[in-house]
């Protein structure tokens, strides 16, 4: 996920390096955005009055002792994502800044309803495109960019998935803008990741920051493991009483390899690969020393493509040959469904408020942002007017990559980026400039604002619950908007104040 | 009175993965092997500054490395074999190689080994991965070779006091017996290929002080004297690190753990199978059992040595088949690399 652009001019000096008599906050300013911590309202949370005091309080010195503290430990205890190089498996730590990021609860519910009717409108949507189509049939959204979308399964078509849940897991990525207002920014329906680290994080602060956080009642996120197996086990095949959950990874060398184990651990169940699950009879099983046991229940962490070389990509070799047999004959679970990617499409992003209207008859709890749709006509000639002005990305891909920001890019980039956008219309849409909320974060000199966002996660069996808070991510280069590990993002533990 | 039952005690096993009892089996023997190289590399410094002269010579025989060695190196001097066996990515029989391989087997068992042991073989592969040619000095390798077998040895602990007794534990302990017994072998074979030839004859003080540093090798040294005093012939030395029934480290006692794993399996967990690898592991138990360490020498110990250290692979190749059976497509996702030994999981000595 990329952030907005803002106006260079906008953002803070950076603070002196001296730490001035009044404490770690004296040279800290958040600019023209809105502060995280600092703007909590007026009158303000005598709660985060005493977390900033307490913070304040703290020598710049002791906090760098305590953030290398807990690096090591993240580092040691290995919670960490590998990167491999031609001769070597480097294991980095996703950067973690000891600074808290805090919501209220009236803020938190806000949020959480609000994912709520979102994930609600996902799997409605899906429901209803891979059954009768009523959307699509009333003009609400054009056929062409759901059943046209590369991410739409042919063979979910008529599929009644248990509960009518797609998006068992959801992560829905969040911005403030400079009045503070929650925007969503994407959907992730797929496969996201970075729960695990909401969990360490907070983990990692009760360690190192015991004196801050002491007596502050923050709304746990530990039940996160349970939660998730409860919803798998309700989504399990009518008719198994005691289901088998696993959950399916790529292996070792994969990137999120960490949270797969941390995740099979929390749920208690065996954390395969495709190489240890065989289909018989269109019934899933996996190898065990007693031999073949019966799987209902897949939390998978591959990409579509990958899980059945026989019905997808022929090449997977992570895959489970049958899977999709299995599947279709109601015999087994995969979560996320199979063709959920159609619904996080950042150009079906474009029409979620219209689908939350269609299907629920409610208004929208969280905007989006104002999008512009390349591949309809008013969309591209407005992108191509205001391109210097605007954000535009590529609608296939994540991660923060072959987009363009606009007010960031030189005469010739926007000359480059004008020629592929014209080529290829419909594979961008555009976004304006917004004034992303930031976040004091230890840098090189002390104190500084970063820009951070806000992914909560939301886990739906036959009811949806969501993470208290989620994960806050921040870009830790000054003035920059990609908080994307990839791209020198690191992570925050993000309060929920309990009451 | 009401009598309450631990709902834990009636819980039926739970099935374990076969990719985790393969990597837990590999896990305990790369880390038993890591140890034992650091002790067979500690004694061979001892034996050279004694005066064996192809001291360095015999570790690469015992390894049966002498192929992979010569093509790279002319002569076996000190620095190359150290440098062979600690640091060389290239040689899958080194240290790093080894280490390499127990850390991708640990990450595969994350899920189920506890957040301690695997944090300290993070550590601890991190360290050996980024040992350099200065760390290998002649004059740092006693020290280096303590400091690996302390980690192996603190693995060792964190197993026995964190792993959860499930089948796990018990693939674990069946890696970690089979590679004890078959590195005795190999520690005994050591003094084999060092005595010959030799100028001093057996019973000489060179002789005597060779026999001597080996026992302290396998960490036998003062329980030897404990029970044996003053003998210090070889066939006594021989017995006892072949034949002790409390020396932690004797064939027969890692054979007979070995076979208390299997029954084991066969009565906890039902896995019925095992009885074939039990026949198989009383076949060698009565073999060792039923002559002398004077008899095996006469016989010829080096031939014993290679014929168990055959056996055990045996033993190994039909727990692996019975409990992890391959399909004909297994090669997986190997790193790109190639350097460390193919597949990780299951590579074997020879």
């Amino acid at each position: 996920m990329v952030h907005h652009p803002h106006g260079q001019t906008g953002f803070p000096p950076p603070a002196s390096a001296a730490q001035s008599p009044e404490g770690l906050f004296s040279a800290y300013r958040n600019g023209p955005f809105f502060c995280e911590l600092t703007n909590s309202g007026a009158p303000p949370d005598p709660r985060i009055e005493l977390i900033l005091e307490r913070l304040n309080a703290l020598p710049l010195d002791d906090l760098r002792k305590r953030a290398a503290q807990a690096e090591q430990e993240l580092y040691n205890l290995g919670i960490t994502f590998t990167v491999y190089s031609e001769r070597d498996a480097i294991d980095r730590i996703l950067p973690f800044d000891l600074i808290p990021r805090i919501l209220t609860q009236a803020e938190w519910q806000h949020v959480e309803a609000g994912v709520k009717q979102r994930v609600a409108a996902l799997n409605m949507f899906l429901w209803d495109i891979y059954h009768d189509q009523k959307a699509l049939k009333d003009g609400i959204i054009p056929r062409e960019l759901v059943v046209g979308n590369s991410n739409f399964c042919e063979a979910m078509i008529g599929l009644d998935v248990p509960g009518g849940t797609y998006v068992h897991i959801n992560g829905t990525d969040l911005v403030r803008d400079d009045t503070g207002r929650f925007l969503v920014l994407e959907d992730n329906g797929r496969t996201p990741s970075g729960v695990s680290y909401v969990i360490e994080n907070r983990h990692t602060t009760l360690r190192v920051m015991p004196d801050v956080v002491a007596g502050i009642d923050l709304m746990p996120v530990d039940e996160y493991g349970m939660r998730l197996h409860d919803a798998l086990a309700q989504v399990a095949p009518t008719g198994v009483d005691n289901p088998q959950v696993v959950l399916l990874s790529p292996g070792i060398y994969n990137s999120a390899y960490f949270e797969h184990v941390f995740l099979a651990r929390e749920m208690g169940v065996p954390l395969v690969e495709g190489r240890d699950l065989v289909t018989e009879n269109d019934r899933v099983y996996m190898r065990t020393t007693g031999g073949l046991r019966p799987v209902h229940s897949i939390y998978r962490r591959l990409n579509d493509d990958f899980l059945d070389p026989e019905a997808f990509d022929p090449s997977s070799m992570l895959g489970v040959p049958g899977l999709l047999r299995a599947y279709r004959k109601g015999n087994v679970t995969i979560a996320n469904a199979i063709g959920t990617g159609v619904a996080d499409d950042k150009a079906v992003y474009a029409y979620m408020p219209r689908l939350i209207r269609y299907y629920l008859s409610e208004e929208p709890i969280l905007s989006n942002v104002e999008t512009h749709i390349c591949g309809e006509r008013e969309g591209l000639a407005y992108t191509l007017n205001n391109l210097d002005k605007l954000v535009v990305k590529p609608v296939g891909e994540s991660g923060g990559y072959g987009l363009i920001i606009g007010p960031h890019a030189t005469r010739e980039e926007l000359a480059d980026f004008r020629r592929k956008l014209e080529a290829d219309p419909a594979n961008y849409i555009s976004q304006p400039v917004v004034q992303l909320s930031v976040s004091p974060t230890l840098c090189e000199t002390g104190l500084e604002s970063r820009h951070v966002d806000l992914r909560p996660f939301a886990v739906t069996g036959k009811s949806t619950w969501v993470l208290p808070g989620g994960l806050s991510r921040v870009a830790l280069k000054r003035g920059s908007l990609v908080v994307n590990s990839s791209q020198g993002g690191g992570s925050k533990d993000t309060w929920v104040l309990a009451s | 009175m009401t009598i309450t039952v631990d709902p834990i005690a009636t819980l039926p096993p739970q099935p374990l993965l076969s990719r985790y009892a393969e990597c837990a089996t590999w896990l305990a023997r790369y880390m038993e092997r890591i140890e034992n190289l650091a002790r067979i590399i500690d004694i061979t410094e001892t034996f050279v500054r004694s005066g064996a002269a192809d001291g360095w010579q015999a570790i690469i025989q015992i390894n049966a490395d002498e192929d992979r060695f010569f093509k790279a190196h002319a002569k076996a001097t000190a620095e190359r074999v150290i440098a062979f066996y600690v640091i060389d990515r290239e040689n899958p029989t080194s240290i790093v190689s080894l280490a390499h391989a127990a850390r991708e087997n640990a990450r595969s068992l994350r899920p189920i080994i506890s957040v301690e042991m695997w944090a300290q073989l993070n550590v601890f592969t991190n360290f050996i991965r980024d040992l350099r040619a200065a760390d290998i000095r002649p004059s740092e390798i006693s020290t280096l070779c303590s400091r690996i077998k302390e980690a192996c040895q603190t693995h060792t602990g964190i197993t026995e006091g964190t792993l959860y007794r499930d089948q796990a534990s018990v693939f674990y302990n069946i890696g970690r017996h089979i590679e004890r017994a078959d590195q005795i072998t190999r520690l005994i074979d050591i003094k084999y290929h060092t005595l010959l030839p030799s100028d001093a004859g057996v019973g000489s003080e060179v002789d005597i002080s060779q026999w001597s540093a080996l026992l302290r090798s396998a960490a036998g040294y003062h329980a030897y004297r404990r029970v044996m005093a003053g003998d210090i012939r070889p066939s006594s030395i021989v017995g006892f690190l072949l034949q002790s029934a409390a020396f932690p480290r004797s064939l027969t006692t890692n054979l007979r753990l070995l076979h208390n794993c299997l029954t084991q399996l066969r009565r906890d967990y039902r896995l019925l199978p095992s009885s074939r690898i039990l026949e198989r592991v009383e076949h060698l138990c009565a073999v060792l059992e039923n002559q002398t360490a004077s008899q095996i020498i006469l016989r010829g110990l080096h031939e014993f040595n290679d014929w168990m250290q055959y056996e055990l692979q045996s033993v190994q190749r039909e727990i692996g088949e019975t409990f992890w059976p391959k399909e004909p497509l297994t090669s997986l996702f190997a790193p790109s690399d190639g350097t460390f030994p193919e597949g990780g999981m299951t590579q074997s000595q020879t």
